[in-house]
């Protein structure tokens, strides 16, 4: 944003740069992996988490401290922060899932809220402001050798973020293919049904609450590997990384892309990162304070408007809409 | 334990009598539990500095106090959690800050606007936003996400025009008063009177005045409300006034006695979250008490604990009484 801008002097090129794309891809897979558990909560079984970028929180600050604080491998790390990050899941549910619909996504912020605070004040465990870099050396070494392929393959000097675009999204749809399928399966079935009416799916004889804490620890798994993803790609953990405003911007990405449509998660993803990312590198004659202030006033216009207009989003089914107690 | 006997089954143990008590009043064993947590505290820090910390406490329970009583209303007779309450302080902080530190105008008028103006953005929500979407029988979701939308709009709209550098209302944030031995600055000694005066007001407002009994109807129950002939949609409109009214002020008090930036409203949404639960979702009574326990439970914890943890104290409180009595410590049992 150079001062010397002229008032009207707005330019696109941004969009023509290869670097732009690949780092929009990068955010937009990370983004879509934890959209998949607001999906899966919201969406299916009709539970209102707004505590997602908490267990975000926990998975990146699990992996972290395994790595550098206790010397574990990071390969190794991953799959045990994903289990810490479920038993988060399973602290947070126990006693609020059987809260209603509103009163639940109050307890799931404040406990969102309350592990950033604890990230920013535990200092000795996570650094606290500074937070925890460093972790990602057993990755580097992974993406040169996918760089080595690339290359192999005939891209002469590919970017070093290449890499991590093509794992996320390699991951991000695999779990997109699988929890569409597992959608299918009688689990996914009960699932509706507990969204549905969790009376009549009781009555049958199913577990309404288990099914619920089920799909709420899934979700804080997704939770946990889009937060590997985002630590890996920015190479550090900070508190600020995991306020509830990640949350926000997931729950634009899931009603853009639809409640009840796995596959309208990562098209949400691509077009919510696409215009954000594109009004920061868009020149606009202002400062860049103005800049972010206006790209969250766009995603709160878009939220506001998509509720008025079309809640169902791009690809959801209007009569799956969770109209709510 | 005369209540005890009252309960049917004359021959049930005395823990489930005591259950039943609790039950049947609340507040009293609220009261109890207060009592006993302060005795405990006295008698291990000394009854100096939990009476310091509890007066502290009392002006940021009483601002508390303010936003909590309007976004409890809202809920209690629109069924809109209003995630963009904190919001609506932080703008009337900002207005206020508008016409006296940019405009220099004295800071009273500079509070009027501020609670004319937050009142007026409720009022153009409602005809504009929230009517129309109560009209289409919008879902919870829908609502929630909506307010969220219109929290970002307003937070990330203060950082448009005023950046995110602190700011400061013009007021004296040095000089001290002291009192029964406490001391405690001038401009939360303010506040505390301020609060407590409005408080007051609105207690007695929602408790005699015709309006205040509307208010309390249309909470209770809007269809009984409306058969009963109560003009529901100049009610809600009223109530949209007093809660951006209280809002602003609540934000102004706050800008005073701390800074203000665009985040504000987010950091206090939680905390007026949780006196609202603490007194009863939709309990304008309950909101005001919970707002006041609240800010002097949370100073109180930094007896123990480090400052930083502070918000957290609030946010535990919170869960711990949704998990626990989510009717509110005041609210009677009701099915939930």
């Amino acid at each position: 944003m150079s001062e010397l801008a002229l008032p009207v002097a707005i330019s696109f090129d941004a969009f023509t740069s290869l670097g732009f794309w690949i780092s929009v891809g990068i955010f937009a897979g990370t983004f879509t992996i934890f959209t998949l558990g607001l999906q899966l909560n919201v969406g299916y079984t009709g539970i209102f988490n707004f505590g997602q970028a908490g267990f975000m929180a926990i998975g990146a600050y699990s992996m972290a401290i395994l790595v550098t604080d206790k010397g574990m491998n990071f390969w190794v790390s991953l799959p045990i922060a994903i289990l810490i990050t479920m038993g988060f899941g399973l602290i947070v549910g126990l006693p609020s899932l059987r809260l209603r619909a509103d009163y639940l996504a109050i307890t799931t912020i404040a406990a969102s809220e309350a592990i950033r605070l604890t990230a920013l004040n535990a200092r000795d465990l996570t650094g606290g402001a500074q937070g925890i870099f460093g972790f990602g050396d057993s990755w580097d070494e992974v993406a040169d050798s996918i760089e080595g392929w690339l290359e192999w393959l005939g891209w002469s000097n590919p970017d070093n973020l290449a890499p991590l675009l093509i794992v996320v999204w390699g991951v991000a749809l695999l779990l997109t293919l699988t929890l569409s399928k597992a959608q299918r399966t009688p689990w996914g079935r009960v699932l509706r049904a507990v969204r549905e009416d969790e009376d009549a799916a009781r009555a049958l004889g199913k577990n309404a609450f288990a099914y619920k804490l089920q799909s709420l620890m899934i979700a804080a798994a997704l939770g946990a590997i889009a937060g590997f993803f985002l630590a890996v790609n920015l190479a550090f953990v900070v508190p600020d990384s995991f306020g509830p405003t990640f949350t926000f911007l997931g729950y634009a990405v899931l009603v853009l892309g639809g409640l009840t449509s796995y596959w309208g998660v990562a098209v949400g993803a691509i077009i919510l990162q696409t215009v954000l990312e594109g009004l920061r590198f868009l020149e606009l004659p202002i400062s860049e304070v103005k800049v972010s202030a206006l790209r969250f006033v766009i995603l709160g216009l878009v939220l506001i408007g998509l509720m008025a207009f079309r809640p169902q989003g791009m690809f959801g089914k209007r009569e799956e809409m969770v109209i709510g107690d | 334990m005369e209540a005890g006997t009252l309960a049917p089954g004359e021959d049930a143990s005395p823990t489930e009598r005591l259950r039943d008590f609790g039950r049947k009043r609340p507040a009293l064993v609220a009261l109890g539990v207060l009592a006993t947590i302060v005795l405990v505290l006295i008698a291990w820090k000394g009854l100096h500095s939990v009476a310091q910390r509890g007066l502290i406490g009392l002006s940021t329970g009483s601002i508390y106090a303010l936003g909590a009583v309007g976004l409890t209303l809202v809920y209690g007779i629109l069924k809109l959690t209003n995630f963009a309450h904190g919001d609506f302080l932080a703008f009337g902080a900002y207005m206020a800050y508008l016409m006296s530190v940019t405009w220099e105008l004295p800071l009273l008028l500079g509070i009027a606007f501020a609670m004319v103006m937050t009142a007026l953005l409720g009022v153009v929500l409602e005809k504009g936003m929230w009517g129309p979407m109560r009209a289409r029988g919008a879902g919870i979701l829908q609502l929630i996400l909506m307010s969220i939308g219109l929290a970002l709009v307003i937070r990330y709209g203060i950082q448009y025009f005023w950046g995110t550098e602190l700011r400061n209302l013009d007021v004296n944030k040095t000089d001290t008063v002291e009192l029964l031995g406490l001391r405690i600055g001038r401009t939360q000694g303010i506040v505390i009177l301020v609060g407590f005066i409005t408080l007051l007001g609105t207690g007695v407002m929602l408790r005699y005045s015709l309006l205040g009994k509307r208010m309390r109807a249309l909470s209770d129950d809007l269809d009984l409300a409306e058969t009963t002939g109560i003009d529901t949609s100049r009610v809600i409109l009223w109530t949209w006034v007093f809660a951006g009214a209280f809002a602003g002020l609540a934000g102004v008090l706050y800008g005073a006695t701390t800074q203000l930036q665009p985040e504000m409203g987010f950091e206090l949404l939680l905390p007026i979250f949780a006196a609202v639960v603490v007194g009863g979702i939709g309990d304008a009574f309950g909101a005001l008490a919970g707002g006041i326990l609240l800010g002097v439970v949370v100073e109180w914890s930094t007896l123990f604990i480090d400052a930083g943890w502070k918000s957290a104290v609030g946010f535990i409180v919170l869960i711990l009484v949704l998990v626990i009595r989510p009717q509110g410590i005041f609210g009677k049992a009701r099915a939930l």
